[in-house]
């Protein structure tokens, strides 16, 4: 499926630029440019929008906004919050993420019941946003800039780092596939879609991290961190992380700590 | 004085061992597997049984992490294990379509929660291999096999080691990437017909 949305992306490329077909590398220049030309205008100004709007906006059984939502920073703090996540909070005594922490302010703050806000968290393909979707792009165009920083200075974060660890690199399914299957040698390709080396590349890991959420050109939406771990599970043909799951808070955890350092530039745009 | 002494090392050693307790140790793999287990759901067809580990899933997730090859003699043992898990068809009838192979190549759906019992699953061969000169959109995780049949021929040896490594990778790279296409029902005994002829058919695409 993915080789076919790349064919028809190279075929476009091809067609657009009228470069002659041959060599593998040309048309991987071709998607280069395809990409580069993408960057002028994202559509993902127009979420941020609407999720700074409902961020503020006095919802739910409680009739209140989000802006006492305590990110990491202190209540209220939404500037460069998103570049500290995950991170421990003693509220919950847990590690969160951005997306499970959003969730846990929603039913915190404006009583919103927590399974109905977590049942369809993503949008299909060229539908409307979820809040969650819209949520998530207000508060990353937040820090765009930021260097990553994720703390690992509680013992509850390290646990998350290490647990994420090895789950990245744990074979499981019936393709066998980790996480390390794809993402953990340098110079691998699915078809010509590069693959980043998330373990042992700080630059790939840097890229990763900084760069989603996305909005995903190929499927006319906005694309949460939370949503590319989904995917990648699905094509793993594993089951289904649960949305904000422990687990899922391990891998971005350890995808984040890699990436320590390095600016947000999210929401991006993306094939 | 001697008691107050004795106070004061009572309460070194009290600290010590507060500090000892704060300590931070490793989660182990039991920990992890049980966070893991508790963060996934049945979706459609992929159920959580699929969490389940086999020997050789368990090993190799362990030498991925520690970057450590497996021991000689347990990369043998799952190698010898794998090996005996493959079915060669009963007709003797190793070759079939490469047409039809080339699709499945191309394909690479299956077993996904996004396809259902029904779903034809494909073999995704191009995701990972150069196979033809036609198809430039391939991946690179697996060595090109372009002209596989021309270089190897079509000796018993050749179309049997071609039909193992189909069924079960593992038999002759214990930690290998590529799925068992045979052992985990991936693929139809028909449908590795087919791929068979594609990667040894002198007319097929591969060869060409």
């Amino acid at each position: 499926m993915k080789g076919n949305t790349l064919a028809a992306l190279m075929g476009a490329a091809l067609a657009l630029w009228s470069i002659p077909a041959p060599a593998q590398n040309s048309t991987a220049d071709a998607i280069a440019r395809y990409r580069e030309l993408l960057q002028d205008g994202n559509p993902a100004e127009l979420v941020v929008a609407r999720g700074e709007a409902l961020w503020k906006e006095k919802r739910g059984p409680k009739k209140a906004s989000l802006e006492q939502c305590d990110l990491g920073l202190g209540a209220g703090v939404v500037k460069g919050a998103y570049a500290e996540l995950p991170r421990y909070f003693a509220d919950t005594d847990k590690v969160m993420d951005y997306e499970s922490r959003v969730v846990h302010c929603m039913v915190a703050l404006q009583g919103f019941d927590p399974a109905a806000v977590t049942k369809n968290p993503f949008s299909g393909t060229g539908q409307r946003q979820t809040d969650i979707e819209a949520l998530v792009a207000y508060v990353v165009e937040q820090s765009r800039g930021v260097p990553v920083k994720i703390s690992q200075a509680h013992p509850q974060e390290k646990a998350a780092h290490d647990r994420g660890k090895q789950l990245f690199y744990m074979r499981a399914g019936p393709y066998d596939f980790s996480c390390a299957s794809c993402h953990g040698v340098t110079g691998q390709r699915i078809r010509l879609q590069d693959l980043p080396n998330i373990a042992n590349v700080k630059e790939d890991a840097e890229r990763a991290f900084t760069t989603w959420p996305a909005y995903r050109v190929s499927q006319g939406t906005l694309r949460s961190m939370q949503w590319r771990l989904n995917d990648c599970f699905r094509q793993a043909r594993w089951p289904e992380p649960v949305f904000g799951s422990p687990a899922t808070v391990d891998l971005i955890t350890f995808l984040g700590v890699n990436a320590n350092g390095a600016k947000m530039d999210s929401p991006s745009i993306k094939r | 004085m001697k008691r107050k002494h004795v106070l004061a090392v009572a309460s070194v050693i009290g600290g010590a061992i507060l500090v000892g307790c704060a300590t931070y140790t490793a989660p182990t793999r039991e920990e992890t597997l049980q966070v893991v287990n508790s963060s996934f759901r049945d979706r459609g067809i992929a159920k959580l049984d699929r969490l389940k580990q086999s020997d050789t899933q368990i090993a190799c997730s362990e030498a991925a992490l520690t970057g450590k090859e497996l021991p000689k003699d347990v990369s043998a043992r799952l190698e010898k294990a794998a090996l005996a898990t493959v079915k060669y068809p009963a007709d003797g009838a190793y070759l079939g379509d490469f047409k039809q192979g080339e699709r499945i190549a191309q394909t690479g759906v299956g077993l996904q929660w996004s396809d259902t019992d029904k779903t034809v699953a494909g073999g995704n061969c191009y995701a990972c291999h150069e196979l033809t000169s036609q198809e430039l959109s391939f991946g690179n995780i697996g060595p090109s096999l372009k002209g596989y049949g021309k270089l190897r021929g079509n000796s018993k040896e050749v179309v049997s080691y071609t039909w193992s490594k189909l069924w079960n990778s593992h038999a002759y790279n214990a930690c290998s990437q590529m799925p068992r296409y045979g052992d985990a029902n991936i693929l139809t005994t028909a449908q590795l017909k087919d791929v068979m002829s594609l990667l040894l058919d002198p007319n097929s695409p591969v060869n060409k």
